[in-house]
């Protein structure tokens, strides 16, 4: 029996470790290191949404009054400060690009991203966010190397100015030297230039984006975790009544 | 005062009783039914299926009143619940992760069968029951898997929908007629709903219902195998159970080594309740994704017809199935074999021809055999989840030959198996 639970403890050891191999051809990320409990974060990372994201990009499933609420925006606040286009506060964030137009002038529709940190994650939009370069060859003039010819213009170029991308030629030709056919190119990407913010506010400005698209995605996430405690906590009570409760019952069998 | 109302209700209870046998069934069923003693472990998981059954139909109703099942609504109705409805994410979650729990439970439940020879005579009416269930469950999982609508729900049921064409002459009609449509459309979705709200749920419980009265017929098996009800008449009468069991039970046996299921059962599995629940509170509040087995990243985009994700994988409790059918290179053939792997679940009382139940009274043998299996389903079903490599083919076709290699070697080597000697009463 011993041999069998270590058995089935290995086999499960295995599974778990299942991601491991089942990662596929996926491109390095930076970790976001964002703060859902941030506020003045979130509230930034909010502003710079409406600013520069929201012209494309829809949250539909998301309302301006529970974004305020949960950021600890007041309403009045809020709608002076927040909304633009005269929409009520219980509307969802939404923009009037028509779909198919959109997927004319990009080749695909701009996604929507409320589910976005959810469907990729956080770090990946932080690390996306923070790798474009020049590339005369795409139609905005700009690629990308976390997504590869990505549809989409560097929108907040004027913020961290512009990268270009370095075949590292010596590590190539290390690699040839000894044997190892590269699998990618051996790159890298030169600091920004000529933006109006240095690389560490630019990080910031993208850190408290990610920190609201990551809250979007999943609105309700603080408040899941806050009631997950209580809830172990009490069933770790309950656990040892009911062990008791067993034990005082039990304790005539023999 | 209190006299009164004890009669009052005493009366009342004699009232019903003599128009339906409530308190006899009870009795029957729960308060006098003999249990034996030595149950471990492994006796959790009945009861907790039975428990993530209830969950599942309970936050499913919820649900279902804020779920809109077609084609245009029915993604952004997944998040309303989320984040409109007053502990809808919560109700959500509790419906996804009782999804997996319920495999969890179901496998290890089934497990249980297997190690201590539960489906063996006279118990083959209640393996089957079991299995029916099973596939019933996994019919169900299936359907309910569309209804989020995102992209993988969409490609995972196009990959298992495709299945049936590969069945000669009638397939490609069969798939027309699965989907209600040329492609996984609203039209499916809507009849998934319908099946997987009332049609399988309603089999579901009926099949479990056969299945505790089929149990209750025969009686509960235990870890050593060993019968606890004795010819009327075998036993010394001081050896005979103290306590009073339901008269269908004791005026045809002699019943030893047995407990009434209620108290003493139910207080057990209360304990093992809230130890399950435990678990799966922490899944359910920290990561309700699973790690991205539970609810799969690609789901939290629509559905997409035109955008196929970079690996579609079926959810991880249908993994070991999945492989299997991957590894045949035959479309047509590995349908073939997925379906045969369940049939030979279906037919293992037949393939044990052995008298012994319990894996601690059989041979050497038999533990080995038993415990490759284990190991083959579970290998089976991580590599369901994987992207296909031909490692993961070559790991995949050793693991199926274990899987279906299982049955036949029982079937040769429990006609004259080298046992141990079985105790009289069960050990405790």
């Amino acid at each position: 029996m011993k041999k069998f639970i270590l058995a089935i403890s290995v086999s499960l050891a295995v599974l778990i470790s299942a991601p491991l191999f089942a990662a596929g051809p996926s491109v390095p990320v930076d970790k976001a290191n964002n703060d859902l409990s941030d506020k003045e974060s979130l509230k930034r990372g909010f502003q710079t949404y409406l600013n520069y994201c929201l012209g494309c990009h829809q949250l539909q499933y998301q309302r301006y009054n529970r974004t305020f609420t949960d950021l600890g925006i007041a309403e009045s606040e809020g709608v002076e400060k927040y909304m633009y286009t005269g929409e009520k506060p219980g509307d969802h964030i939404t923009n009037t690009m028509p779909k198919k137009d959109a997927a004319r002038w990009f080749g695909n529709a701009p996604p929507d991203l409320t589910l976005m940190a959810r469907l990729k994650s956080p770090d990946y939009i932080y690390t996306y966010l923070r790798t474009f370069y020049i590339d005369e060859s795409r139609p905005f003039g700009v690629n990308n190397t976390t997504y590869k010819d990505v549809a989409m213009p560097h929108v907040l170029q004027d913020l961290q100015g512009i990268q270009l991308k370095v075949i590292d030629k010596e590590a190539v030709a290390a690699d040839h030297e000894n044997g190892i056919l590269a699998q990618a190119e051996v790159s890298h990407l030169t600091p920004a230039m000529g933006g109006s913010l240095t690389v560490e506010e630019y990080d910031d400005v993208i850190r408290d984006l990610t920190n609201f698209i990551e809250y979007v995605g999943e609105p309700n996430k603080l408040e899941r975790k806050a009631l997950g405690k209580w809830v172990l906590a009490f069933l770790f009570i309950l656990f040892i009544l009911a062990y008791l409760l067993k034990k005082e019952y039990w304790k005539d069998i023999h | 005062m209190l006299a009164t109302l004890i009669k009052l209700s005493t009366d009342l209870m004699g009232w019903v009783d003599k128009r339906l046998p409530v308190t006899d069934t009870w009795n029957k069923h729960v308060g006098q039914y003999p249990a034996p003693k030595n149950f471990n472990f492994w006796y959790f998981f009945g009861g907790l299926a039975m428990l993530v059954l209830v969950n599942q139909i309970v936050t499913g109703i919820w649900l279902t009143m804020n779920y809109e099942p077609s084609g245009e609504g029915a993604f952004a109705s997944i998040e309303y619940i989320m984040r409109d409805v007053d502990y809808g994410w919560l109700l959500r979650y509790m419906h996804s992760t009782g999804a997996s729990a319920f495999f969890v439970v179901v496998y290890m439940h089934m497990m249980r069968g297997l190690l201590y020879g539960s489906y063996q005579k006279p118990r083959e009416l209640l393996w089957i029951f079991g299995m029916l269930i099973f596939l019933v469950l996994m019919a169900e999982a299936f359907m309910g898997y569309l209804l989020p609508w995102g992209n993988m729900s969409f490609w995972g049921a196009q990959v298992i929908i495709s299945l049936f064409g590969a069945i000669p002459i009638i397939g490609d009609d069969l798939t027309l007629w699965i989907r209600g449509d040329y492609v996984i459309s609203g039209a499916t979705l809507n009849r998934f709903f319908a099946l997987h709200v009332i049609a399988m749920p309603l089999v579901l419980v009926v099949l479990v219902f056969l299945h505790i009265l089929a149990l209750h017929e025969v009686g509960s098996n235990n870890p050593d195998g060993v019968n606890i009800k004795k010819p009327k008449g075998s036993v010394a009468p001081e050896e005979i159970s103290k306590f009073k069991f339901h008269k269908q039970y004791s005026d045809k046996y002699d019943i030893v080594d047995a407990i009434p299921f209620h108290p003493y059962y139910s207080v057990k599995d209360i304990m093992g309740v809230v130890f399950f629940l435990f678990f799966f509170c922490w899944v359910m509040f920290f990561a309700p994704e699973g790690g991205g087995y539970f609810i799969e990243a690609p789901n939290f985009e629509p559905a997409n017809g035109l955008k196929t994700p970079e690996h579609i994988a079926p959810v991880w409790y249908f993994g070991p199935f999945y492989t299997i059918l991957r590894v045949v290179p035959d479309k047509l053939l590995g349908a073939v074999a997925m379906f045969g792997a369940i049939v030979m679940l279906f037919l293992l009382p037949w393939f044990d021809r052995g008298t012994v139940k319990s894996v601690r009274y059989r041979s050497k043998w038999h533990l080995v055999n038993l415990m490759q299996f284990a190991v083959c389903f579970i290998v089976l079903g991580a590599l369901g989840t994987m992207p296909a490599t031909p490692i993961a083919n070559y790991i995949g076709i050793v693991a199926s030959f274990g899987y279906f290699g299982f049955f036949v070697a029982l079937w040769f080597y429990s006609k004259n198996e080298n046992t141990k000697p079985v105790p009289e009463r069960v050990t405790h």
